[in-house]
C-alpha cells in the first residue's frame, strides 16, 4: 500500500475509491494520475453523491437545446435564431476563507462558463446567505463578498440585476455565495467545449499558471474544513481586466471557423478542462506541462495540472489555423501558447518534456462511482414539524403596527438597495426592471421580447420540510416570473448542503431534490444546468438545506411587463389565489422567527392551484387587466401590501375585513399561491371573470390611495414610517 | 455628421453608445480601436465608460498614453467635438484636455443609480437643445466620480460658465443630498475653455428610450447633432 491516508485525505478520496482506481487502471496510479483522479472524482467535478439524485430533474422541452452536463451551461431557444445560455455556480468555500476574492472569482468563473460557449454575458445575479450582521465576522464576510462581486462584475461591464440576500444563524462563518450568469447568442455561433479532431491543437490562453487554487475542487469544495484559515492561500485572486479582454477576444473567435471547441479553466484547472473536453470529443489528449507558461519557478507537473489560476481558457484550434488564432489573441494583448494536441487513442497523456507523467483512459477519469443511499427521516424533523400554533399568543390589534414595522426592517425583508446600488445594473442598455422587484426584466434588442430572471430558495422552509421546501423553491421562482408577465423557460439550480456522508444531510438532499423535481414536472419547467456545493459545515453543523433556483422566463411583448408597485390612485387591490387563511401558515415564517424566535412548523402548497394561479396572472398581465402584481412571500400579506405602496408612494386603504381565525396568520402567514394585484375599477369585473375561469379565487382587499397604509382595525401607518423601516432595515446594521 | 467611439482595452460603454447613436438616433457611427490614429473622418469622438486597463493604477492613467490620444489632441485643436463619459471623463482629465481630477466617491462605494442633472449653461454646444435650467434624469455608475480641482480652477470654471451639469434634486435644487459622490460644487460635467470638449460622469447613452426610464440623454446627443 504505497499511498498514505493523509495523501488521500488531501485529495478527498476514500480508501475504497483508491482501490477502485488501482483495479480499473490495473496498477498503482502515479502521483500526477492520483491528482487527476482526486480532482475529477471530487464532488465538485464528479457529483459522486448527487448524480443519482439530479437525474430526477426533467431536462427537456421543445426549447431546450443543451441539457445539464452536456456543455458548460444550458441553452434554451428564445426564437428568431437567438438562444439564452445560463448557469449558476457556488463559490461558498473560497468566500468563507477570503470573501472579496472568493466572491470575485466566483463571478469570473461563471462568466467564463457563458462566453466559452460563444454567448455574450448580458446579466449576472447573486444569491447570498450570511449569518446575522450583529456579528462582526459576518459583517466582514458580507462586506467582502458584496465588494468582490461589485469589484469584479463592474469591471466587466455586465449588469448585475439582483438576486437574493438572506440571513440566518446557520450561515455564520459559512456564507453561501452563488453566482448566476446569463448570456445571449445566435444559435449558429454556439461553441462546443469539445476537444475533437485528431491533430488539432490545444492552446492555453490568458493568465500564466501559478500555484494558486491548488486542490480547490477536491480540497475546498469536497470536504468540511474546520482548519479553514490554513487554506487561505488556496483561494485564487481575480483579474477582471484580463477577463474582460478574454470575453471580447473569445467572442470574436466564436464567430470564426478556426476552432473545434473552447473550454474555460475552472475548478481543477487544466485537468478538468482538458479531460472533460476530450471526453466530449470522444478521443484523447496529450499535454506537455513544460509548454504551460508559469508565473512561478519550480512548479511540478502535478501543480501545473491542478492549479486553479483564474482567467485562463483552453482553445482547440483546427490544425493549420493556430497562427490566425494566435494573431487574434495578440491583438487583444493576450498570451496564447500551444500546450498539446488532440489524439485518437482515448487516453489522457500528460508529459513533462519527453517523460510521460500520467497516462490514463479519459473515460475512467470521468467515471467516478455514483452513490445512492437509503436513509430515514431524522426524528428531530418530526419534532420541528409538530409545532402547535396555539402555543404562542396571537398578535393583538394594538401590536400589529409594530409587528409589521419589525418585519419590514428585518434584514431578510428590508430593501437590499444598499447592496445592489454597488453593482452596475444598467450597463448594456437592456435593464427594463431594476433589481428589487420580484424578477428583473431585460429586453432583447432587435425584438419585441424580453426575458425575466429571478433566483429563489427559502431555506427555512427546506429546513423544516426539505421536500416541500424544494417544491416551493421552484413554485415561488415561477410565481415571481409570472408577476413580471413572463412564461418560465428553464431553471439553473445550485444545491447548497452539508456533508452528504451524514445520513441527516443526505436525507435533506434527497427529499429536497425530489420536491424540486416534482414541481418542475408539474409546472413543466426543465432544469438545464446547475451546480452542487456540499460540505457546507462549520464546526460540524450543516447550513440549512439551501437549494437556489435561478429561473429565466420569456415575455413576448416587453411593453406588457408588470411591476409590483401600485400605479394609480383609486385602483382596486385584490388578492389573487388562496383565500383560505389557515392558522398553520405561520409555520416556518419570517414572522415566527422575528417576533417569537421560533423556527418550526410545516409549509404547505397545492401545486394544482399554483399552476392555475400563475396561468391566470400571466393572462391578466397579457390582456392588460392589471397594473401591479406582487408575490406574497416572506412576511405574508401585510408585507406584500406595504411593499406595493413604496415604489410610487401610493397608500392603501382596506375594506372592512372580516378575519376569521388568527390575526397573525391573516397578516403575516406565508400561505403559498397568493399574489397581490391592483386593477383599474372598470377592469375589475373582467379580472374576476378571468380568475373564475381559471378556478382561482379573488378577494377584494381595498383601494390604492392616500399616503398611509391602513388595514382597518389593525394597521395604520404613514408611508414615511413604512418606508423608513423597509429602507433602513439592512443599511443600519452595516 | 459622423460619430466615432474609441475602444480602449477594458472599455464597456462602447456598445451602449453605439446603440444610442446608430440605432436610436440613426447617426453614422464607427468604432475606433485605441491604436488607430486617423480621426479625419469624424465630427464627434466619444470616449465611453468602462475600466480602461482595469483602472488598476488610476482611472485613465494608462489609457491617456494610447496612440489615439495624440490624434485626439489635434482633433480637439481643430475645434471638433469630443465627449468623455465616466471613464472617458477620467481619461480626458488625466490627459489634460480637461482640468481637475475624479477622486474616489466620498462614501468609498461604487454607486449605480439615477441622478438628476441641472443644465447650467445652455449656450454650450452640448446643451443647446436643453431649456435653461432644465433638469435631466441620467444615471451614474462609478467608483471614482468625485470631481476635484483647486480653488483657482473652480473659480475659473464658474466664471467662464464651464460647469455644464450639476447634480440636483428632481426639482433642480443644488443640494448636498442630491450629490451622489461628494463632487465639489456638485459638478457632474464640465467643458474645456474652447467649449468643444465635454466630460461628464453620468451616462447619457443609458437615457435614450422611454422603456429604460428616461430619454433626457437624447438632449445632449441632439445638441451635438444640431451643433455641427
Amino acid at each position: 500500500m504505497p499511498v498514505s491516508k493523509e495523501t488521500l485525505d488531501e485529495i478527498a478520496l476514500s480508501q475504497k475509491e483508491y482501490q477502485l482506481i488501482v483495479e480499473r487502471l490495473g496498477r498503482e496510479p502515479t502521483e500526477v494520475e492520483l491528482g487527476l483522479f482526486g480532482a475529477l472524482w471530487s464532488e465538485h467535478c464528479g457529483y459522486k453523491h448527487s448524480k443519482a439524485l439530479l437525474k430526477q430533474f426533467p431536462s427537456s422541452s421543445k426549447r431546450v437545446l443543451v441539457k445539464p452536463g452536456e456543455e458548460n451551461a444550458g441553452v434554451v431557444d428564445i426564437g428568431d435564431g437567438l438562444v439564452v445560455v445560463m448557469k449558476i455556480e457556488s463559490h461558498n468555500h473560497p468566500s468563507a476563507i477570503e470573501p472579496y476574492q472568493g466572491a470575485a472569482t466566483g463571478v469570473g468563473g461563471i462568466v467564463r462558463d457563458i462566453f466559452t460557449m460563444g454567448a455574450r454575458p448580458i446579466a449576472l445575479m447573486n444569491s447570498l446567505r450570511f449569518g446575522p450582521l450583529t456579528d462582526l465576522h459576518n459583517r466582514y464576510l458580507f462586506g467582502g463578498v458584496v465588494g468582490g462581486i461589485a469589484g469584479y462584475g463592474n469591471c466587466l461591464g455586465i449588469p448585475d440585476i439582483g438576486g437574493e440576500v438572506f440571513f440566518a444563524e446557520c450561515y455564520s462563518s459559512n456564507p453561501l455565495v452563488n453566482a448566476l450568469c446569463l448570456g445571449i447568442a445566435e444559435a449558429k455561433h454556439l461553441v462546443k467545449a469539445k476537444a475533437s479532431g485528431e491533430g488539432n491543437l490545444l492552446m492555453l490562453v490568458g493568465a500564466d499558471t501559478g500555484r494558486d487554487g491548488l486542490h480547490g475542487a477536491s480540497g475546498l469544495a469536497s470536504r468540511t474544513f474546520e482548519e479553514e484559515r490554513e487554506l487561505r492561500s488556496t483561494v485564487q485572486v481575480g483579474n477582471p481586466f484580463l477577463e474582460k479582454l478574454l470575453i471580447e477576444a473569445c467572442l470574436e473567435l466564436a464567430e470564426t471557423d478556426w476552432i473545434a471547441g473552447m473550454q474555460d479553466l475552472g475548478a481543477a484547472g487544466l485537468t478538468s478542462s482538458a479531460v472533460e473536453s476530450a471526453a466530449r470529443g470522444g478521443g484523447g489528449i496529450e499535454i506537455d506541462v513544460l509548454k504551460v507558461p508559469r508565473r512561478e519557478k519550480g512548479m511540478t507537473a502535478y501543480e501545473v495540472m491542478l492549479s486553479e489560476s483564474q482567467e485562463r481558457m483552453l482553445v482547440v484550434a483546427k490544425k493549420g489555423y493556430e497562427g490566425k488564432v494566435k494573431a487574434l489573441f495578440d491583438r487583444w494583448d493576450l498570451r496564447s501558447d500551444i500546450i498539446g494536441r488532440v489524439t485518437g487513442d482515448g487516453l489522457t497523456r500528460i508529459r513533462e518534456g519527453k517523460k510521460v507523467v500520467a497516462e490514463a483512459p479519459v473515460n475512467l477519469l470521468i467515471s467516478p462511482p455514483a452513490y445512492l443511499r437509503q436513509v430515514k427521516k431524522p426524528e428531530w424533523l418530526n419534532k420541528l414539524q409538530a409545532f402547535d400554533i396555539t402555543s404562542i399568543p396571537d398578535v393583538s390589534q394594538r401590536k400589529a403596527n409594530s409587528a409589521l414595522l419589525r418585519l419590514l426592517a428585518s434584514p431578510n425583508i428590508a430593501s437590499k438597495l444598499c447592496v445592489y446600488r454597488q453593482y452596475d445594473h444598467q450597463v448594456g442598455n437592456n435593464t427594463v426592471v431594476l433589481p428589487g422587484s420580484d424578477a428583473a426584466v431585460l429586453r432583447i434588442k432587435g425584438t419585441k421580447r424580453a426575458i425575466s430572471l429571478t433566483t429563489d430558495g427559502n431555506a427555512r422552509y427546506c429546513y423544516v420540510n426539505p421536500y416541500l421546501g424544494g417544491v416551493i423553491a421552484v413554485a415561488e421562482a415561477a410565481r415571481n416570473l409570472a408577476c413580471s408577465g413572463a412564461q418560465p423557460l428553464a431553471i439553473t439550480d445550485c444545491l447548497n448542503f452539508g456533508n452528504p456522508e451524514k445520513d441527516d444531510v443526505y436525507y435533506q438532499l434527497k427529499e429536497c431534490t425530489s420536491g424540486m423535481a416534482r414541481a418542475c414536472r408539474e409546472l413543466k419547467i426543465p432544469v438545464i444546468s446547475g451546480n452542487v456545493s456540499l460540505y457546507n459545515e462549520t464546526k460540524g453543523e450543516a447550513v440549512y438545506p439551501t437549494p437556489v433556483v435561478g429561473m429565466v422566463g420569456l415575455i413576448q411583448d416587453v411593453a406588457k411587463h408588470c411591476t409590483f408597485g401600485f400605479k394609480n390612485e383609486g385602483d382596486l387591490v385584490f388578492l389573487l389565489g388562496d383565500s383560505q387563511i389557515v392558522d398553520s401558515s405561520i409555520g416556518g415564517s419570517e414572522y415566527l422567527e422575528v417576533i417569537h424566535g421560533i423556527i418550526k412548523g410545516n409549509p404547505y402548497i397545492d401545486l394544482g392551484m399554483e399552476k392555475r394561479l400563475q396561468r391566470c396572472c400571466l393572462e391578466a398581465i397579457k390582456r392588460g387587466l392589471i397594473n401591479s402584481a406582487h408575490d406574497c412571500s416572506e412576511g405574508g400579506l401585510g408585507v406584500a401590501l406595504a411593499e406595493s405602496c413604496l415604489p410610487n408612494e401610493l397608500g392603501f386603504v382596506s375594506h372592512d375585513w372580516n378575519i376569521k381565525g388568527r390575526l397573525d396568520a391573516a397578516l403575516f402567514g406565508e400561505a403559498q399561491s397568493r399574489i397581490v394585484i391592483s386593477v383599474a375599477p372598470k377592469a375589475a369585473w373582467k379580472l374576476e371573470r378571468l380568475a373564475a375561469r381559471h378556478q382561482i379565487s379573488t378577494t377584494r382587499l381595498g383601494k390604492v390611495g392616500g399616503k398611509r397604509l391602513t388595514l382597518k382595525g389593525c394597521i395604520d401607518l404613514s408611508l414615511k414610517q413604512v418606508g423608513e423601516a423597509w429602507r433602513g432595515g439592512l443599511e443600519k446594521l452595516l | 455628421m459622423k460619430f466615432g467611439i474609441i475602444i480602449f482595452p477594458g472599455t464597456w460603454s462602447d456598445r451602449d453608445c453605439f446603440y444610442a447613436l446608430n440605432d436610436i438616433l440613426k447617426q453614422k457611427t464607427n468604432y475606433i480601436w485605441h491604436k488607430e490614429t486617423d480621426l479625419s473622418q469624424y465630427d464627434c469622438v466619444i470616449l465611453p465608460g468602462g475600466f480602461s486597463y482595469g483602472d488598476y493604477l488610476r482611472p485613465g492613467a494608462i489609457a491617456r498614453f494610447s496612440p489615439v490620444m495624440t490624434s485626439l489632441e489635434q482633433f480637439t485643436s481643430r475645434g471638433k467635438l469630443v465627449i468623455g463619459i465616466c471613464n472617458g471623463f477620467q481619461i480626458l482629465c488625466e490627459s489634460g484636455l480637461l482640468p481637475g481630477a475624479l477622486l474616489p466617491n466620498d462614501h468609498l462605494e461604487y454607486r449605480c443609480q439615477w441622478t438628476h442633472l441641472k443644465a447650467e449653461n445652455t449656450s454650450a454646444v452640448f446643451t443647446s437643445q436643453c431649456q435653461k435650467g432644465q433638469v435631466l434624469k441620467i444615471p451614474i455608475s462609478h467608483y471614482e466620480g468625485r470631481y476635484y480641482a483647486d480653488d483657482a480652477t473652480l473659480a475659473e470654471l464658474e466664471a467662464e460658465r464651464r460647469i455644464i451639469f450639476r447634480y440636483a434634486t428632481s426639482a433642480g435644487q443644488i443640494t448636498e443630498s442630491a450629490n451622489p459622490n461628494g463632487s465639489l460644487h456638485n459638478i457632474a460635467g464640465i467643458i474645456n475653455k474652447k467649449g468643444n470638449v465635454l466630460g461628464m460622469m453620468p451616462h447619457p447613452e443609458r437615457a435614450c428610450e422611454p422603456l429604460l426610464g428616461s430619454i433626457d440623454g437624447n438632449l445632449i446627443w441632439e445638441s451635438i447633432i444640431a451643433g455641427i
